[in-house]
């Protein structure tokens, strides 16, 4: 459906180098980065607002590099929304349509279907100034979808809505997503977004793709230090690995870790806090990893309770209220950190 | 106001206003209402004043053909030498009118480098209205593109992009999008514009003399016959300036601004 091939772009403050990515048809794309990483950047030379000093990009297998803005069938929403001030919700809506040449009866006809959809009937006649933040945003998405564009372009849609508004409008567009058979592409910063929404998710980082895959991957299996840490990775190790058989040994300061994984050269390791268990009994097992340690710090976050465990370094782990209570764990308590070798994730 | 400083500045503020104000009022006070309805008698006066608001109506429409487009690319593009085109751009305001009114004849005059070809083909601009317009022009341009560049500048280029993404051409953008909304600007760029047109002396006199213009017939009156028969003319001249000045103003606001969102 679209493909990006080597685009390098460099623009104010902002440059790309070397992108390269593929978004099949019908897919919600999510790429994932920091500000400043370049993401709008991208998106926008996806919809043609610049064009790439290098590269070129592919709508459908049609070269679409240099064509204008209005001939590659996008529709485009900004973080900010951009309605146009001067035009009541109903005008801005009908703005694409009237470009198209549309006669009023079928405008009308699709403003109300849209209206419905977007549910944003009683506001049809006010103007931007007077809408809250929700509002707006689903104003927005009517617009770009007016024109049946065959791909949505989102630059972080949601995160200049309050947490409510957010989990609405993010439950809507997902909604809007599998009902139009829509392809997506949205940028954005928020790890609990791209989680949510993606198919799959792209991790950029001043100008560059680190990673493409699908979200368990992203978050279970990061590629590199900056996705480990950027995706909320919390035990990460640094240190040495030796392949030896099925199995690789990784050393981190008097730390020895097994892991199923097999990445040449790797740096890190990462666990994830949930994939770790407590027990009081030492499990020797030749898959399993066994490490002894003492209680450091307890925090209540609701549901699950976050320990942290000195066994020479620090290991985060999330355990639930019940184990918690049945384990009698205290600060100071002497327990077993125990976690399957296939969850080691090794990278460089 | 309890602090002291804001206090001095209004002191100070005050002999600001005061120092424009009281000029102005002065004029009215001592000229009277029959002063001006016996100005409004003279003859040449109302010529001049013509000549002097076609002349101004005139170089502010040039100004806005010409200034707009220029004004929509300083405010949108990066280029080399921008920076150049801007002092440019202001030069008219900083130098001496008359000096204006030289360099003007000497490009425009009889033997200038435009002046003469035009000539041949019977374009006289020396002593003509085409010479007041173009003196006018040049002073008072700098108003409308500046006005209209801060204009254009507070109109977001993304709300042009999305405009575009929605099957807009990028001329379509501009005149359904960014042109609505910077009207304002413009509009309060022609009324400055127009004003500064009205009220040249120098670089008109240098160039053309005659028709006269309104402020050449006051002082063409004040060197014949002193103030006793200038100052009417002035009030009056002064009074209608300042009548649509004030309306124009009051018809711009009726138009919503949308730089605050």
């Amino acid at each position: 459906m679209i493909k990006i091939k080597n685009i390098t772009k460099k623009w104010k403050n902002f440059a790309l180098s070397n992108i390269n990515l593929e978004v099949e048809k019908g897919e919600y794309f999510v790429v994932l980065g920091p500000t400043g990483a370049g993401k709008t950047l991208l998106l926008e030379l996806i919809a043609g607002f610049h064009y790439p000093d290098k590269g070129k990009i592919f709508i459908n297998g049609k070269d679409v590099t240099y064509l204008p803005p209005s001939q590659r069938e996008i529709g485009f929403v900004y973080q900010d929304y951009m309605l146009f001030p001067h035009m009541n919700v109903k005008d801005n809506i009908a703005f694409g349509l009237r470009m198209k040449g549309l006669k009023e009866e079928e405008i009308e006809e699709r403003i109300n279907l849209l209206a419905e959809t977007c549910k944003i009937k009683g506001i049809l006649n006010r103007y931007p100034q007077s809408l809250s933040g929700g509002e707006k945003q689903r104003v927005a998405l009517a617009r770009a979808l007016a024109v049946k564009p065959k791909i949505l372009l989102l630059d972080e849609p949601l995160s200049a809505l309050d947490a409510v508004m957010r989990t609405k409008i993010r439950r809507e567009i997902k909604d809007l997503h599998e009902k139009e058979g829509l392809t997506v592409i949205h940028v954005t910063h928020s790890r609990e977004d791209a989680m949510l929404l993606a198919d799959r998710i792209a991790i950029l980082n001043e100008g560059k793709i680190l990673q493409v895959g699908k979200p368990e991957e992203i978050f279970r299996k990061p590629a590199d230090k900056f996705v480990a840490e950027f995706v909320g990775v919390e035990n990460i190790f640094q240190g040495k690995a030796e392949r030896k058989g099925d199995i690789t040994y990784f050393y981190s300061n008097g730390l020895k870790l097994i892991s199923s994984m097999n990445v040449k050269d790797a740096k890190y390791a990462s666990i994830r806090p949930e994939d770790i268990i407590i027990s009081l009994n030492e499990i020797k097992s030749s898959a399993r990893n066994c490490i002894k340690g003492k209680v450091e710090t307890i925090i209540d976050m609701g549901s699950l309770i976050r320990v942290e465990v000195n066994c020479g370094k620090n290991f985060v782990v999330h355990i639930t209220r019940e184990s918690f209570n049945e384990l009698e764990i205290e600060i100071g308590k002497e327990v077993y950190l125990i976690f399957k070798a296939q969850n080691v994730n090794l990278f460089r | 106001m309890k602090e002291r400083i804001l206090i001095y500045m209004s002191i100070l503020g005050g002999v600001a206003v005061i120092f424009i104000a009281l000029p102005i009022i002065n004029v009215f006070a001592s000229v009277g209402i029959d002063g001006i309805i016996e100005a409004m008698k003279d003859k040449n006066a109302i010529n001049a004043i013509i000549v002097s608001f076609e002349a101004a109506f005139f170089a502010t429409l040039l100004s806005l053909i010409f200034g707009v487009p220029l004004a929509y690319i300083l405010a949108r593009k990066d280029f080399p030498g921008k920076s150049l085109i801007e002092s440019i751009i202001d030069l008219p305001v900083i130098i001496p009118h008359t000096v204006a009114g030289i360099a003007l004849l000497m490009i425009f005059g009889s033997n200038g480098l435009i002046g003469a070809p035009l000539e041949e083909f019977g374009v006289k601009i020396v002593d003509s209205m085409l010479g007041i317009t173009i003196a006018m022009m040049f002073v008072s341009m700098p108003f409308l593109i500046n006005y209209a560049r801060e204009g254009f500048e507070a109109v977001d280029p993304r709300l042009e992009y999305i405009a575009m993404s929605l099957g807009a051409t990028k001329t379509k953008a501009i005149f359904s999008i960014t042109l609505p909304l910077s009207i304002r600007s413009i509009f309060v760029g022609s009324l400055m514009t127009w004003a500064r047109a009205i009220s040249e002396f120098g670089a008109v006199v240098v160039i053309a003399y005659f028709p006269l213009t309104a402020p050449s017939y006051i002082y063409s009156q004040y060197l014949q016959y002193g103030l006793k028969k200038s100052a009417p003319i002035a009030a009056f001249l002064l009074f209608i300036c300042i009548v649509i000045f004030i309306s124009l103003r009051i018809a711009s606001t009726r138009w919503k601004r949308y730089d605050k969102d």
